[in-house]
């Protein structure tokens, strides 16, 4: 049991970290469009969209 | 079949003309312009969209409009003709290698391109020009900054839900282990601790619209939705934080999460589905490049859209209006036509004068009207607003009863948590939002969402017969000699006479040949006289023409005499309009009595309700006639619909119940009717109907549902049965339940529209 004393302060630890990425990701803009780049893998090209 | 232009796929009319090389082979084209965009797109390397593409570029038309050059380096720009994800590939790629373009982004959702530049380098009339070298065409919106402000609110939105489901998912982790066995003192208090930490930004970033929107209220003293919701997760986390704090009592931080997120989920949805609904109106509301002023003249390329309403100056195209009429067939347009704004031009390139621009477009009347009756609410859905304030009220007395007799503050969180008005508020507004946007796919523009209940009721349809059942276009049936002259002949003669009369009756020999007349003298109700090609002739009734009747009957029957005697009878008929019978077929299966009342003559209207299967007719009404028989049908309890003219109609539409207006040709905006047949097609009228039963449904359902579960969960929550995590699911699958139910499809069964558009005549010049 004494384990949980590092584990459970670890796993808020982690899930703030989680929440500070995933607003990272967000504020990127990786969540304002679901769909075009999906269809980016389809196309033949070289240069990679922005 | 003719050769497919290997870039729009219009049939190539002179094979070998225009030619590119793509693919690796020689393709044919139709024009110069596809020519060009071909050769554009071949140039730089973007073949690769012809093999991606699932649909073949919109024809197109070099475009003339011109571009305003912004301030600033940056704009968000609507593309327009775009077909599929490769167009916008290929339009990504084309800005992303222009010179002097830093970024370019598009986005598939929205069909907006957004682009940065140097401006030393180049400008926002090259960036568009280079779209419009690919074949589409681009639009700059507005400054970039409303959407700005959209994308900012996505993002707070996605935020908080990330941050309550997270949350609530990590805080069940922590009480999870004391829910299936008894855990020791130290190791509680660390998961009570850590269920502490973990809530708090829960309530702090994703619960942060309740709580503005409960000081809102309280600022403005008024019972809303809000307060329950804000006291129940305020006081919810404030008296589990006290317990962790203090060491004694329960706690239920995990309760509070899960709340937060299923509230936020149901928002998100209603958001999205609210989006859904509204999107249909966008496109009506395009904003021109350059400001439009009437007396303008523009030309409007093929493909692209009528900036504005206005009349045709040249050119003969045709225009697809569907999103005006809800008319899927195009409408053929040539000089001297008028242009809806907001409608598409499909063919060739037609230059118009602006007569209304802007705010004052019949397009932006209409977005108007569609989001007007979508914010007035029928009767029912108001007494469930007024259900719901009342329940909140009666919630925060019982939350405070039950916490004082209990000296238990979960039991008041619970009351609070549990009971959810606002499952009560959330459904029917979806529902009138989409109704409203349904409708007017299917060419009906409802006005007053009180329609749509008051449809339900309906136990009389009132018909108008002139306009409403016929064309009013009266047309030769029957041509019955009676002289020896020819029936062409006949005709041509009756043409000449009533060549320049205006009687209902002139028209249907507008047809035929017409020879000079002299002396043409008109008496009103019996008819015309006047010389032809040296004969004295008189058309008209059979008194006026001094002929025995020939012909009885109910028909309307026109005679024609000489001096020496009758000629002809001509036996005109007004034709029943397309769909009449099936509308009145499908009026009848829902058991409503039809009346149908006209200013005609008995036999006429006798023969008409005849035709199409109306029991009761009457004639020779006059307006205030129909007027005193709706309220006669009121006052003996009837809820009567008025079919009718919005025009000649409009006191008797007025009276009735519910009204519908066809609009045959005239400005909707004008036309005083609950719900105004866009498309002028009967049809429409059984949509509506069919819609609205099913709206209604929806809402009442969704509000039985609410009313039901609220009814049963306080008393069981003030008796303490309720535990605050059963409350929260409670009402956070109440919410999404009657969300969902709320966005059921509202067009199980409608044939109708399919039906009709695809019988009617033919497209004019698709081949």
């Amino acid at each position: 049991m004494e384990s949980l004393y590092l584990l459970v302060p670890l796993s808020v630890a982690l899930v703030f970290l989680i929440g500070a990425l995933f607003w990272r990701a967000l504020q990127g803009g990786q969540f304002d469009d679901l769909e075009r780049p999906a269809h980016d893998v389809l196309a033949d090209d070289d240069k990679s969209s922005p | 079949m003719a050769l497919a232009c290997f870039h729009c796929a219009l049939p190539v009319l002179e094979p070998g003309r225009y030619r590119a090389r793509l693919l690796g082979a020689e393709r044919e084209l139709c024009c110069a312009g596809c020519q060009a965009v071909a050769g554009t797109i071949g140039a730089a390397g973007l073949e690769g969209y012809y093999e991606t593409r699932t649909r073949e570029a919109a024809p197109l038309e070099p475009f003339a409009r011109d571009i305003p050059e912004p301030r600033g380096n940056e704009a968000a720009l609507i593309l327009d003709r775009v077909r599929c994800a490769a167009c916008l590939w290929l339009i990504e790629s084309r800005l992303g290698s222009l010179p002097g373009v830093t970024r370019a982004q598009v986005n598939y959702a929205t069909q907006r391109a957004h682009v940065a530049w140097d401006p030393a380098r180049t400008g926002l009339r090259e960036i568009v020009a280079a779209v419009r070298a690919v074949g589409y065409d681009a639009y700059p919106y507005e400054s970039g900054r409303a959407e700005a402000l959209q994308r900012r609110e996505a993002r707070a939105a996605l935020w908080r839900l990330f941050v309550a489901g997270f949350g609530a998912m990590q805080g069940m982790m922590y009480a999870f282990p004391a829910y299936i066995e008894p855990v020791s003192g130290d190791t509680l208090e660390l998961m009570r601790w850590a269920g502490l930490l973990i809530t708090l930004p829960v309530l702090l970033i994703a619960c942060r619209p309740f709580f503005e929107g409960a000081l809102a209220e309280l600022r403005n003293r008024r019972l809303g939705l809000e307060t329950p919701i804000a006291l129940g997760l305020g006081g919810g986390y404030a008296a589990s934080a006290w317990a962790t704090v203090a060491g004694t009592g329960a706690v239920y931080f995990d309760s509070v999460a899960m709340l937060a997120f299923l509230l936020l989920l149901a928002r998100h949805a209603e958001g999205a589905a609210r989006r859904r609904a509204s999107r249909a109106l966008d496109p009506l509301l395009v904003p021109a490049a350059a400001p439009l002023s009437p007396g303008d003249a523009v030309s409007v390329a093929p493909g692209a859209r009528v900036p504005a309403d206005g009349i045709v100056l040249e050119g003969r195209s045709s225009v697809d209006e569907s999103l005006l009429t809800g008319e899927s067939m195009p409408v053929v347009k040539q000089r001297g036509d008028a242009l809806v704004g907001g409608s598409v031009n499909l063919e060739q390139p037609l230059s118009m004068r602006v007569t209304r621009a802007g705010a004052d477009t019949h397009a932006t009347a209409i977005a108007r009207l569609v989001e007007r009756a979508a914010a007035a609410k029928p009767r029912l859905v108001q007494a469930a607003d007024r259900v719901g304030r009342a329940l909140t009220g009666i919630v925060l007395v019982s939350a405070a009863l039950a916490a004082l007799a209990w000296r238990d503050v979960w039991v008041a969180v619970a009351i609070l948590v549990a009971t959810c008005p606002c499952a009560i508020a959330l459904a029917s507004p979806i529902v009138l939002t989409r109704a409203g946007s349904g409708l007017l796919r299917r060419g009906a523009l409802l006005t007053r969402s009180q329609a749509l209940e008051t449809l339900g009721r309906v136990t009389d349809v009132v018909l108008d017969k002139t306009g409403t059942l016929t064309s009013g276009a009266l047309s030769i049936r029957q041509t019955v000699l009676l002289g020896n002259e020819s029936a062409a002949r006949c005709a041509s003669l009756a043409a000449s006479l009533e060549a320049t009369s205006r009687h209902p009756v002139a028209r249907a020999f507008a047809s035929f040949s017409a020879m000079e007349a002299t002396a043409v003298k008109n008496h009103p109700g019996e008819g015309v006289e006047g010389a032809v090609a040296g004969k004295r002739l008189k058309i008209g009734s059979a008194r006026f023409c001094g002929v025995p009747r020939q012909i009885e009957g109910e028909r309307t029957v026109v005679y024609l005499a000489d001096e020496n005697g009758p000629l002809a009878a001509f036996v005109l008929e007004d034709p029943l309009r397309a769909g009449v019978a099936e509308l009145v077929a499908f009026l009848r299966r829902r058991a409503l009595t039809l009346h149908l009342l006209s200013g005609d003559r008995e036999e006429v209207v006798a023969r008409v309700a005849e035709r199409c299967g109306i029991s009761i007719a009457c004639a020779g009404m006059t307006p205030q006639g129909k007027f005193d028989y709706v309220a006669r049908l009121q006052q003996q309890g009837r809820v009567v619909a008025m079919i009718g003219d919005g025009l000649n109609d409009a006191p008797v539409l007025a009276r009735a119940d519910v009204s519908f207006a066809l609009s045959c040709g005239a400005d909707a905006s004008q036309l005083q009717a609950d719900v105004i047949v866009l498309s002028n097609r009967p049809a429409s009228i059984a949509a509506t109907w069919d819609l609205a039963a099913r709206a209604m449904r929806l809402v009442r359902g969704s509000l039985a549902w609410a009313l039901a579960y609220n009814a049963l969960v306080l008393p069981a929550a003030a008796l303490g049965l309720v535990g605050p995590w059963e409350a929260a699911l409670g009402m956070g699958a109440s919410s999404l339940l009657v969300l969902l139910n709320a966005s059921r499809p509202l067009s199980a069964r409608l044939p109708w529209n399919r039906s009709t558009s695809s019988s009617r005549s033919p497209s004019p010049s698709y081949s």
